[in-house]
């Protein structure tokens, strides 16, 4: 078994999968930095981040597949699930080896295995489209942060983008520990060290807290005692996802 | 000044609720001039108490209004507290609200003070100041107000995605029961207006180049289920001559939430019918998506719904012979009729079985309810339901398997908390 030890980033694992048909290699697993470990008995590879070489990957793939179908695979890394890599290194190796784009055949484990991951991935993308909820900062910002199941923030930057384009935003992942942010003309990656809400009130917006107010009586005011369905709504809107919610937060 | 506001919204929400359409999609309003917010698939930034997708601000303008419809908690009859926004309280609550990713828009409805005209043109003020002066690409859904002129409603099919009038209820007698003072006709006038009006300008959009956004989103109505004598077969009948005749995007079923001690309304404290609900929901659903016509679902021997089971397992029952079928082979029309299979599991077979053949396992991993639908299909395999079973005891085992499963998930959710 060899083990091909990429740094954890996109490109690093197409240079692995670059690699693996450039050394003709049969046996491996590919695996980050993070999650290595030495004493793994086999061979091991360490994987340099090479952008030619993945961008000839993510060229011939995106020719084999259809948009949708290509679409899907970094969506998939981002999941960070355990063992991914070599889920994707499979499907991609399938891709190559077949004359048409085995990406509708259903039948086959592999891709169905990356067709649902990618629906994971998607619906958590989505759900932080919805449950985002920003306060105004006294210097005008609008600041949001989340912990996402999956690393969602490179893909829900470009709906924000798009939705306000006329306000500055900031959304930050706690658990990675980087944000997103916005200055009225382009989106930025960055880190800083966010580790709780703020809570004085002092660096809101002074209608902050109006808004927040609102939003909750409104909340109230919207629910139809005689149908109560606790069931479909904690189905619909996770517990873990409460803590983030303006209109979930104690009054 | 907070406080004022606060009361006013607690007030025209809580009027609004029963208006179940919660749409925010069908429009494409992208945000051309750098201003605020787009619109694209509607996304539900939370849910009520009672499951339902909140994605718009959804207020009344007022709640003061001349009418006195027996099924609505803002008729004039009624004892309750009144308010008023004005157009700029309206129009602060959306950006704010919107900038917060509260919501994906508006949704706004009025009682009818004055007359009709005047209260459209609150409305569209409304709209259009979002719109011009808040550079506003959100979602908007205004009230169409019966009787409103067509000038007016012109205006608002500018700046509005989408635009509704509440049949509210399905007959027309059911109407002059309940709401003697309205009639059908003034209803139906803004409605066939603005579907002459989309038609005519998408038209005009094929030979000219740049013709304005017209209600992108089209029109809805919504009918309350429960409050009169109609049956199933009365209301989907209704709804499919609206989906005909009006083009209309959307038809919203609202199982009658008791709000008053009127002899011609079912009593406080009667039950919400919500299955019936779900059931209407299932069979508009099954119109619009898998190709049935009303008739197959609902004619003069089954004027009803089965409240036990879907309407297409129903069917499926009531039509036996058409069964089983082999789903490496059948088509995709008549695959989306088996009970268990969905529009986008059957899409899925479809296109897996250009691969290879599919059998059970296979069948279970693309996600479709074997459950119900091994009774109704073959695969690849040599597994098959042999049993000649008649109707009934079909129904009885999947009525039977999916009790226990409701059991079991019951007892995990206990042992969960
Ligand atoms: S006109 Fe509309 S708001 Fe007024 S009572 Fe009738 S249904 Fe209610």
């Amino acid at each position: 078994m060899t083990y091909l030890v990429y740094d954890g980033s996109w490109n690093g694992l197409m240079t692995a999968v670059f690699e693996y048909y450039e050394y003709k290699l049969c046996d491996v697993s590919i695996l980050a930095e993070k999650s290595f470990q030495p004493s793994l008995l086999g061979n091991e590879k360490t994987v340099i981040t090479d952008i030619n070489k993945a961008s000839r990957v993510l060229a011939s793939l995106s020719k084999k597949l259809s948009s949708n179908g290509f679409g899907k695979l970094f969506p998939v890394f981002l999941s960070e699930q355990h063992g991914i890599e070599d889920q994707l290194l499979n499907f991609i190796k399938l891709v190559f080896s077949s004359d048409k784009s085995p990406e509708q055949a259903y039948g086959n484990t592999c891709v169905l295995t990356i067709d649902k991951v990618a629906k994971m991935v998607h619906r958590e993308k989505h759900r932080m489209e919805a449950f985002i909820r920003f306060q105004q900062l006294a210097d005008g910002l609008y600041y949001a942060h989340i912990s996402p199941d999956f690393n969602v923030l490179p893909l829900i930057a470009k709906h924000f983008k798009n939705r306000y384009a006329d306000q500055q935003w900031l959304i930050y992942d706690l658990k990675r520990k980087y944000g997103i942010y916005y200055d009225l003309s382009d989106v930025q990656e960055v880190t800083l060290d966010i580790s709780e809400s703020p809570t004085e009130g002092s660096i809101f917006h002074e209608d902050e807290v109006l808004y927040q107010t609102l939003w909750k009586d409104y909340f109230q005011s919207v629910n139809i005692k005689p149908r109560k369905n606790s069931k479909l709504h904690i189905r619909h809107v996770p517990k873990r996802y409460w803590k983030y919610l303006t209109e979930k937060l104690p009054a | 000044m907070s406080e004022r506001i606060r009361e006013k919204l607690q007030i025209l929400a809580d009027a609004a609720k029963y208006d179940v359409s919660c749409a925010s999609s069908g429009s494409t309003r992208k945000n051309h001039n750098k201003g605020l917010g787009d619109t694209g698939n509607g996304i539900c930034h939370t849910y009520t108490e009672d499951g339902r997708c909140v994605s718009l601000l959804k207020i009344l303008l007022t709640n003061f209004c001349i009418y006195d419809c027996a099924y609505c908690v803002t008729r004039k009859s009624n004892d309750i507290k009144r308010a008023a926004f004005t157009v700029q309280e309206v129009v602060d609550l959306t950006i704010n609200f919107y900038r917060r990713n509260y919501i994906e828009g508006l949704f706004l409805s009025s009682g009818i003070f004055k007359d009709a005209d005047y209260t459209m043109e609150r409305l569209v003020q409304v709209a259009k100041k979002l719109r011009t002066e808040h550079k506003f690409n959100g979602y908007i859904h205004l009230k169409s107000i019966p009787g409103a002129s067509n000038e007016i409603m012109h205006e608002a099919g500018l700046y509005a995605d989408r635009l509704s009038v509440n049949i509210e209820i399905p007959t027309e007698n059911g109407l002059k029961l309940l709401a003697p003072e309205k009639n059908r006709k003034d209803m139906i006038m803004p409605m066939n207006y603005l579907k002459d009006e989309i038609i005519r300008l998408n038209d005009e959009k094929k030979s000219l180049k740049k013709t304005p956004l017209f209600a992108p989103a089209g029109q809805s109505t919504q009918m309350i289920i429960g409050a009169g004598a109609e049956t199933d077969k009365d209301i989907m009948y209704t709804s499919a001559a609206f989906y005909r005749n009006f083009n209309l995007k959307r038809v919203y079923y609202s199982g009658y939430v008791p709000i008053s001690n009127d002899k011609r309304l079912p009593a406080l404290g009667s039950q919400v019918p919500t299955v019936r609900e779900n059931r209407l929901y299932q069979t508009d659903w099954l119109m619009r998506f898998y190709g049935f016509k009303v008739f197959e679902l609902l004619n003069d021997k089954n004027p009803h719904l089965d409240l036990d089971i879907d309407p297409k397992l129903g069917w499926a029952l009531r039509n036996l012979s058409v069964f089983p079928i082999d789903i490496n082979k059948a088509d995709l029309q008549l695959i989306l009729r088996v009970p268990g299979i969905g529009v986008q599991s059957a899409q899925k077979i479809v296109a897996a079985r250009k691969f290879q053949k599919l059998n059970w396992e296979q069948l279970k991993k693309i996600g479709i309810a074997i459950s119900r639908a091994k009774y109704f299909i073959v695969c690849s395999s040599r597994d098959f339901e042999r049993r000649d079973l008649s109707e009934t005891k079909i129904k009885q085992f999947i009525l039977a398997e999916s009790k226990s499963k409701y059991l079991k998930s019951s007892s995990q959710q206990i042992s969960l908390f």
